[in-house]
């Protein structure tokens, strides 16, 4: 099947213009006629869902939490960036368009980049509006700051809860429709299946957490905004229900999973220090502005931090990137990080650490202005270590926390099943093989206020819809399948827990498909995950029944999507036989240790179709077109 | 180090519910507190017994989700910490610990340590926002807000809605929930527009939910795990009595 991106014709800054000026649109008076289902509601989904309603649009909107409020948006902790050139430093629609490009490594569609570097700006307007409190200068304007993979000043932020600000803005616009009974709110409902009718998406299995009733909601488009999968490594900086069950479910219904191969490790987390831990803490790389990051220069110094005089450590990244220093983007520093630690330089109890230090910032700019700036960061790394990093550098170490990778959708945000759209980080999306830092909640509020509102409409304009029967057999079979699975997994009587398989799932995913991979442990890696799985089938225990609040039972489900959507990732890093972004291949390196991209054979977005459980997926390319920007050779030395 | 704790277990909302004492062995200081009941469900299931039921998600203090009351506090002894945050270290070998779920009529038990908070959000419904359509809005830095009247703002913006402050009330007021979200738009530029009308609304539906009244013991602030103000609460106050006065409506 050859796959249609549908990027409009013309030059790159004029495609969006273009888009919206042709694109079809649905009379006020129909709008109400259009039900539209919205699963999830992070900044991509309660945006999403606020706007739709606010065009008139009956919307329903779904999370498993009890409230809205608290998707796992809500833990972003840097800033949003926005194209706004506030800081006078030479920025634009254009360089924002192009670092995006260059950060995900040449891996992303140019139209879908620049579109969403142009809507930057709005978003940056409407949440103001809805009284996001944003950081601001002594004359009441807006500030900004600069992070992680960019010298500019273009980052907009909330202290260290930017993530938790916009997304309670997105979710006081969801509230003041449900208000207006435009949006019926379903929470506590965890999706457990697409309905498809000949080919269209036009509904969803639910399951109602707390009774266990197994519902069905038809309409005429379904949203999912369901997140990212970097929970399948277990631990991960991920709350603890984020999972890949409507994506894969959507996946297994027909529609191509994309680059689930590209995982995002975040650079600076709080080390793993035990065998119970149940999640990774992330501390913003924000805090790379004025930390500097360092080991020891002789392998195996178990000096303490003080002892070590400054002719005795390794500014790792200031020596080998001068011009970027301690701002590369995620995926170099994460790469650098576990290379110094495997030459026997890193830090701690373990040896998997490298130090984060505040000390010359100290100096500089006195213990108040660090306090100030990264003060309920460095009051976190306490209250989870003990260590008070103003008097000791912070030890930090990878994690995973992103998923560049997700459904494939063209410039409508459309996957290849019609009426299934995919936002946010569910999406395969515009960051490439690598995101850049403060780009998640750009890209998944752009998503939701101002590109689907436009592109929905195109496409229920123009598609016939007839109203589907709950006696309809497509909607009977899978109604009648997902309560199967619920009776599979409780059924289950074995001698370990579900948490226990997820655990062996993440470290054999972590250890042979994370930072680096390579032909072997990938190959390790497929054959193991089978195994696991079935293992789980006949071993797992679920206690409990249906018809109650059961969260082992949700946590089977969760855990039992993840072991078949693992294979498919290790699939996908096994055919990419280059490094680009966070993938590395240990096969494709320069002779410095830098990732070596294969653009004659890997220019492409590589979208899997489901073909059953323990099949190899079929690969269909997307190839990518430069047409503006040069892939050149990411550097950032 | 070894722990005697006492939780409170309820199958159902209408189960009646009661005490039973569990042994923690083995628990490390570095566990968090939620990672010490993680290893107690684990010997449950084992076991074939039900493991205990408390909400969690983030496990960094941000979502909201996790709260229960340990030996009587809200969220624990740490001052400013969500009960996920909390580490073991703070606890002595031998400690006897009472895990109870929220009390509070409007927040009705669903199992074990989990309540409905729906009601918090049935309040923001009322009109805990500002009214604007997206794509409507003016230009970011159109509008000058005061650097003073910002933090301020964000300092109650911070709240994560997890109804400690509830818990810990006797009287199960959420004034300082309402008061938090009206001073945050109460003080920005943005809020004004809808600012009596939000105070009255909210603080109705703050009533009709079954929410006590306020008896300024400020249990709440010292409760809270992002250490919002009870100032706050004298600001939902001043704006109720405000716009009680003022607001055309009335």
């Amino acid at each position: 099947m050859a796959l249609d991106a549908k990027i409009p014709e013309g030059p790159l800054d004029k495609k969006w213009d273009r888009y919206r000026f042709e694109v079809k649109l649905v009379n006020p008076a129909n709008k109400r006629k259009f039900d539209i289902l919205v699963v999830g509601t992070g900044l991509a989904g309660a945006s999403a869902a606020a706007s739709l309603a606010e065009l008139g649009y009956k919307v329903k909107a779904f999370c498993l939490q009890d409230s809205p409020r608290r998707a796992h948006s809500i833990a972003a902790q840097g800033g949003i960036n926005a194209a706004k050139n506030y800081a006078n430093d030479g920025d634009s629609v254009h360089r924002l368009f192009y670092d995006t490009i260059k950060g995900g490594d040449f891996r992303a569609r140019e139209g879908n980049v620049h579109r969403l570097a142009e809507v930057s700006g709005n978003i940056i307007d409407q949440c103001v509006a809805q009284g996001v409190p944003f950081a601001r200068e002594y004359g009441g304007l807006l500030q900004t700051r600069s992070f992680g993979g960019a010298q500019l000043s273009r980052t907009f932020y909330a202290r260290g809860q930017t993530g938790q600000q916009l997304l309670l803005g997105a979710y006081g616009a969801l509230m003041r429709q449900v208000a207006n009974g435009q949006v019926e709110l379903y929470p506590r409902h965890e999706m457990l299946d697409l309905v498809v009718v000949e080919g269209v998406a036009r509904g969803i299995i639910t399951r109602n957490l707390l009774d266990g009733e197994v519902e069905v909601h038809t309409g005429h488009a379904v949203v999912l905004a369901t997140g990212g999968y970097t929970n399948v490594f277990y631990l991960s900086t991920n709350a603890a229900s984020c999972n890949v069950t409507a994506t894969w479910r959507a996946c297994r219904r027909g529609a191509f999973f994309a680059n689930p191969c590209y995982t995002q490790i975040h650079p600076t987390c709080i080390p793993v220090h035990g065998e119970h831990q149940s999640k990774l803490t992330l501390m913003s790389e924000s805090l790379r502005n004025d930390g500097r990051v360092w080991v020891p220069k002789t392998p195996g110094d178990k000096r303490p931090a003080e002892a070590l005089p400054e002719e005795d450590r390794d500014y790792f990244l200031e020596r080998k990137y001068p011009s970027f220093g301690n701002l590369v983007p995620r995926d170099v520093a994460s790469r650098n990080a576990k290379q110094v630690c495997d030459e026997g330089k890193g830090v701690g109890e373990t040896g998997r650490a490298v130090y984060l230090d505040f000390a010359d910032a100290i100096k500089r700019d006195g213990e108040d202005a660090i306090r100030e700036q990264y003060g309920n960061l460095f009051d976190m790394y306490e209250r989870i270590t003990g260590e008070n990093a103003y008097k000791m550098p912070m030890r930090i170490y990878p994690a995973p926390h992103y998923a560049m990778g997700g459904l494939w959708v063209d410039y409508n945000l459309m996957s290849n099943l019609p009426g299934l759209f995919v936002l946010g980080e569910a999406n395969f999306s515009d960051h490439g093989a690598n995101r850049l830092g403060a780009s998640a909640l750009m890209q998944g509020l752009a998503d939701g206020y101002f590109i689907l509102p436009y592109t929905i409409g195109g496409y229920l304009v123009g598609a016939s819809l007839p109203a589907v029967s709950p006696d309809h057999d497509a909607v009977k079979e899978a109604k009648a399948a997902a309560s199967e699975r619920v009776h599979q997994l409780l059924a289950l009587q074995g001698k370990r827990t579900v948490d226990e398989f997820h655990r062996e799932l993440g470290l054999l995913l972590w250890n042979r498909c994370g930072m680096s991979r390579n032909e072997a442990g990938l190959q390790e890696a497929k054959e193991k995950i089978p195994q696991i799985r079935e293992e789980f089938w006949q071993n797992a225990t679920v206690l409990g029944s249906d018809g109650e609040l059961n969260q082992v039972l949700e946590r089977a489900g969760r855990v039992a999507d993840f072991l078949e959507f693992g294979e498919l990732l290790v699939e996908d890093a096994l055919h990419r036989h280059e490094s680009c972004g966070s993938h590395f291949r240990e096969e494709s390196q320069t002779p410095e240790n830098e990732a070596l991209r294969d653009d004659e054979n890997f220019a492409y977005v590589a979208a899997w179709e489901y073909q059953g459980v323990g099949q190899s997926s079929r690969l269909h390319k997307e190839s990518l077109q430069f047409e503006d920007v040069k892939p050149a050779t990411r550097s950032y030395k | 180090m070894n722990l005697t704790l006492k939780i409170w277990r309820q199958k159902s909302p209408k189960d009646k519910g009661r005490l039973v004492t569990y042994m923690a062995k083995g628990i490390s200081p570095d566990m968090s507190f939620l990672e010490m009941l993680d290893t107690i469900n684990r010997d449950l299931i084992l076991k074939g017994d039900d493991p205990v039921a408390f909400e969690h998600d983030c496990r960094e203090g941000i979502c909201g989700s996790c709260g229960f009351m340990v030996s009587g506090q809200a969220h624990g002894p740490l001052k400013g910490t969500t009960v996920c945050q909390l580490h073991m270290r703070h606890f002595t070998d031998g400690d006897t610990l009472v895990l109870e779920p929220w009390r509070a009529k409007a927040f009705p038990i669903i199992k074990d340590l989990v309540v409905d908070r729906s009601a918090l959000d049935r309040i923001i419904i009322a009109g805990g926002f500002v009214s604007v359509d997206t794509g409507s809005a003016p230009e970011a830095n159109a509008l000058l807000t005061p650097k003073d009247n910002a933090e301020i703002a964000m300092d109650a913006a911070a709240c994560i809605g997890c109804g400690a402050c509830v818990a810990s009330c006797k009287n199960a007021s959420a004034m300082l929930f309402v008061g938090a979200k009206v001073s945050q738009l109460a003080l920005l530029p943005q809020g004004q527009p809808e600012r009596e009308r939000r105070a009255l609304s909210l603080v109705t539906s703050m009533d009709d939910a079954g929410f006590g009244n306020c008896t300024n013991e400020s249990e709440c602030e010292a409760a809270c795990p992002k250490e919002i103000s009870v100032r706050n609460i004298a600001r939902l106050n001043r704006e109720f009595l405000r716009a009680s006065f003022s607001h055309p409506a009335k």
